[in-house]
């Protein structure tokens, strides 16, 4: 490769740069005065997208008039966000408005996509399009623009943070929220104030990079939010310029990564110098201070409240008409549960990790993927029996799992679900990589289906019976783990770890324990999945799913288990049955989780 | 029993604790007293292992125990409680007093180098007779700790900690700490925010745990309680040892009378008091 490449290389990679730096300073503001990821901020980037996509080739406005368009829009969606549906969270407990902001994602993506179809849009730059060659490169208007916008950002928040009243309220504020009420600061107006800069900002990249890549899609949203928060804790958490250097140092990574591996490796650098940063410098790199700052997310995740007591013959009731299910003879319906069944499982291995544990996981899919390639694998390359392959998927599963996690084990907080979305994340991409083992793109086919016995259960009713005994079976395995010393001790760990190691307790050793049980669950699950679908590929088990399984543990109640059935059913059944509802179905999971959030955060039946 | 010798610890440019020695032997109580900011909780934490002592070092039945995790400091009999209280919140009271006892779990935490806690998860599982009748001994030991408390605790057993009042979440935090058997006792004052009442409660309960035999380090502020119980006192100020030595002699040392008169804005009672009610 020559100088000329590597100059190319290095523009393009301050260029992203620069776009992740208007994503990331915008989260940093909102972590450094209301404490919170923001995970809408990517939906705020879309349509950002989609506004300057109206503007430019519905209006044809110019340029200079579309900016200061996507700038308000975007600002506005984001005080509604604020207004709406974080300022009445203010007293619930802490994963609260993360979930929320998660909400608001799941609703926004989907209304994108109704109002615009899934369909990719061309977003052409309206500059000219003049190439500047430098030393043995190039650069364009484009490309200049952004760079300037960039700086321009840079320089004018640098002097709104230290110039402006409100950018000393805002300061204050991050520093510490109540003195600064107390010094008669109005903190509901700096919320609203930087989640419309960060909005604004977040709409602009958006815009941007649209015209960029000259492609916009309602399902670009998830990546952006995530490279912003890589960025944002490279430079830590809710810094401003650490979160700018970090952002260049991202793009410049991604860019040079791109150059030496190729394209489809470009994510994996981000998640894998992501969980570097969170064991090595939890502070990101530009922090003096070695120890952790005082830790905001600590306590409790879980609603306090008692589980609803069910009776047990009304538990074995249900069991038992879950048997006739088949008999309604509509393949449809039996599907369908045997379908949220198997979410069952995800669901159950959930929320022990979840709400037993309270390490509040985002990338639990990554453990179906796990388990459903172990078992493809073992039964096509290994000709091993079906039941067999499922039962060391799940074994296999808890291994690698445990292993994968490890290190979120010494973290806390929103730490937590960071790590472990990069690490669902990591998953992924490395099935999609790893062409010698999983085929890479193509994914496999011809999974051979569920047996028993060696009888292949072809029609839908036994395979739905196969997974209820699955899902039973495990469920009460899960009951009388809880009901030992380990149940009260991992429920030590969540309340107060620092109690909890007081008395004796090894956290990595108990967290390992949950995850090696929880683990096997979810990779039986995604193991019996693979067998039903017969074809699995990298994206089968998406974060989608990751976030669909804690919203169903969320609203069974978090740790209890008859409730992460129930909200299977509720969740994944439902919307089934009315089919009409099939296309609102991501909006009706993010409705769902926002009420759940205000209104009954201990879930339908009781955290436990 | 305890020996802490030259402990330090800085937190940026201040020297929280500075140099502190300290000799506990078996059956004694001895207190630590001074003005807030003192560094009476951070010399807690450095023995209890929830921070590391830049200097210094700190020994356990002369085993040299300096930056030991606190788990492992558990296992060998070492139990304290928290200034500000830490009950495990969505926890009964039973199973909070429960968890105290973990490290005497033998039958369910089997020591199977490299696969322990594999065999652990299994026997939870599976619960031979062995681990049931573990649990039984264990969950009859708690009620009977708990019956120390009078009718404090025992009717209020399977309620979650959170519901409890604050002096009784106290209580149960001193209940969680004696289920670890514990071979030496670390009580950051046991009695804040009671009234005069409760604090007469637990003054009787530790003064019966030290007629046991139980070893007692206590931080408390309030004099009476410290004068009475105390085989010795070390008086803290600004990170150093300024005072130790008998309740008697320490209570008309000059130098600690001159640190309670220059904080007598923040650290409880003054000497004047301190000389009524001993």
């Amino acid at each position: 490769m020559n100088w000329g490449t590597w100059l190319d290389y290095t523009v393009n990679g301050l260029v992203i740069g620069n776009i992740y730096a208007l994503l990331a300073v915008g989260l940093a503001l909102i972590f450094g005065v209301a404490n919170l990821i923001n995970f809408a901020h990517g939906s705020i980037y879309t349509v950002g997208a989609y506004v300057g996509w109206v503007c430019i080739t519905h209006l044809h406005l110019p340029l200079l008039l579309t900016v200061p368009l996507v700038l308000l829009a975007s600002a506005v969606l984001g005080v509604a966000i604020e207004r709406l549906a974080l300022r009445p969270l203010h007293n619930a407990s802490r994963i609260a408005p993360l979930l929320a902001t998660i909400g608001i994602s799941l609703v926004l993506d989907q209304v994108t996509q109704l109002v615009f179809t899934p369909n990719p849009r061309a977003l052409p730059s309206p500059l000219p399009d003049w190439r500047f060659q430098i030393g043995g490169g190039s650069i364009g208007t484009l490309d200049v623009l952004i760079l300037a916008v960039g700086l321009g950002t840079a320089g004018v928040l640098y002097a709104f943070l230290r110039f402006t009243k409100l950018g000393w309220a805002v300061r204050a504020t991050a520093q510490d929220m109540d003195a600064a009420k107390q010094m008669g600061v109005d903190t509901n107006r700096v919320n609203m104030s930087v989640f419309a800069i960060a909005s604004a900002l977040g709409g602009l990249s958006g815009m941007l990079v649209g015209m960029y890549y000259n492609n916009i899609d309602p399902g670009m949203s998830f990546d952006a939010t995530l490279k912003g928060v890589v960025a944002q804790i490279i430079g830590g958490m809710g810094n401003v310029p650490g979160a700018i250097a970090g952002s260049l140092l991202l793009g410049l990574i991604e860019s040079y990564g791109i150059a030496l591996f190729g394209t489809s490796y470009r994510n994996l650098f981000a998640f894998v110098l992501l969980i570097l940063i969170l064991i090595v410098r939890p502070n990101g790199l530009f922090s003096s201070a070695k120890e952790t700052p005082p830790e905001p997310m600590t306590g409790s995740f879980v609603a306090r409240g008692k589980p609803l007591a069910i009776p047990r013959p009304v538990l074995v009731a249900v069991a038992v008409l879950a048997v006739f299910v088949p008999f309604v003879d509509s393949d449809y319906v039996v599907q369908t549960a045997t379908n949220a069944l198997l979410y069952g499982l995800l669901a159950l291995s959930l929320t022990l990790v979840a709400g037993t544990v309270g390490m509040v996981s985002l990338g639990h899919a990554g453990l179906l993927a796990i388990g459903a390639y172990a078992s493809s694998l073992m039964a096509i390359e290994l000709g091993l029996p079906v039941t067999l392959s499922i039962a060391l998927a799940g074994v296999v599963t808890a291994v690698i799992g445990t292993l994968l996690v490890f290190p979120a084990f010494r973290m806390r907080g929103h730490y937590v679900s960071i790590a472990t979305l990069a690490i669902g994340q990591i998953v992924a991409l490395v099935i999609l990589n790893w062409n010698s083992l999983t085929r890479g793109p193509i994914g496999i086919s011809g999974i051979p289906p569920l047996s028993f016995a060696g009888i292949p259960l072809y029609d839908a009713p036994q395979a739905y019976w196969f997974v209820l005994v699955v899902v039973v079976a495990l469920a009460l395995l899960q009951a009388r783990v809880l009901s030992s010393h380990l149940g009260r001790t991992w429920r030590a760990l969540r309340d107060d770890d620092v109690a909890a190691r007081a008395h004796g307790i090894a956290t990595d050793r108990y967290k390992a324990m949950a995850f090696a049980f929880g683990g096997f669950g979810a990779g039986v699950g995604g193991a019996v999945t693979a067998h039903l679908y017969s074809y699995i590929n990298h994206e089968t088990f998406n974060a989608q799913i990751s976030v669909l399984a804690l919203t169903i543990a969320i609203l069974g109640g978090l740790g209890n288990i008859t409730g992460a059935l129930l909200g299977s059913v509720l969740l994944v059944g439902l919307p089934e049955v009315f089919r009409g509802l099939a296309e609102y179905r991501m909006l009706i999971y993010g409705v769902v989780l926002l009420l759940l959030i205000r209104v009954r955060p201990q879930g339908l039946l009781g955290t436990a | 029993m305890l020996r802490v010798q030259g402990v330090s610890r800085r937190f940026g440019g201040l020297l929280a604790v500075n140099g502190i020695d300290l000799e506990l032997r078996a059956g004694e109580l001895v207190s630590i007293i001074g003005p807030n900011g003192a560094g009476k909780t951070t010399l807690f934490n450095l023995i209890s292992g929830h921070d590391r002592p830049d200097g210094g070092r700190v020994t356990l039945e002369g085993r040299d125990v300096t930056g030991f995790s606190p788990e492992r400091l558990a296992g060998l009999g070492l139990a304290r409680t928290f200034q500000h209280g830490r009950v495990f919140a969505n926890l009964s009271v039973m199973d909070n007093v429960l968890i105290g006892g973990h490290t005497h779990l033998k039958a369910a935490r089997p020591a199977l180098p490299g696969i322990g806690a594999l065999a652990e998860l299994l026997l939870a599982l599976v619960r031979p007779r062995s681990v049931r009748a573990e649990e039984a001994a264990l969950r009859a030991e708690v009620t009977g700790i708990l019956g120390l408390f009078g009718d404090r605790l025992v009717p209020r057993i399977d309620h979650p900690a959170h519901s409890l009042s604050y002096a009784n979440r106290r209580r149960v935090e001193i209940a969680r700490a004696l289920a670890l058997r514990p071979r030496l006792l670390l009580l950051d004052e046991p009695t804040a925010g009671m009234n005069e009442t409760e604090t007469m409660e637990i003054q009787q309960i530790v003064g019966e745990l030290k007629a046991q035999g139980h070893t007692i380090l206590l931080i408390e502020h309030k004099l009476g309680m410290v004068m009475r119980l105390s085989d010795r006192v070390l008086v803290m100020d600004g990170g150093r040892a300024i005072a130790e030595g008998p309740p008697e002699r320490v209570r008309h040392d000059p130098a600690v009378i001159e640190a309670y008169l220059g904080n007598s804005a923040t650290g409880g009672e003054t000497p004047a008091e301190m000389a009524a009610v001993a």
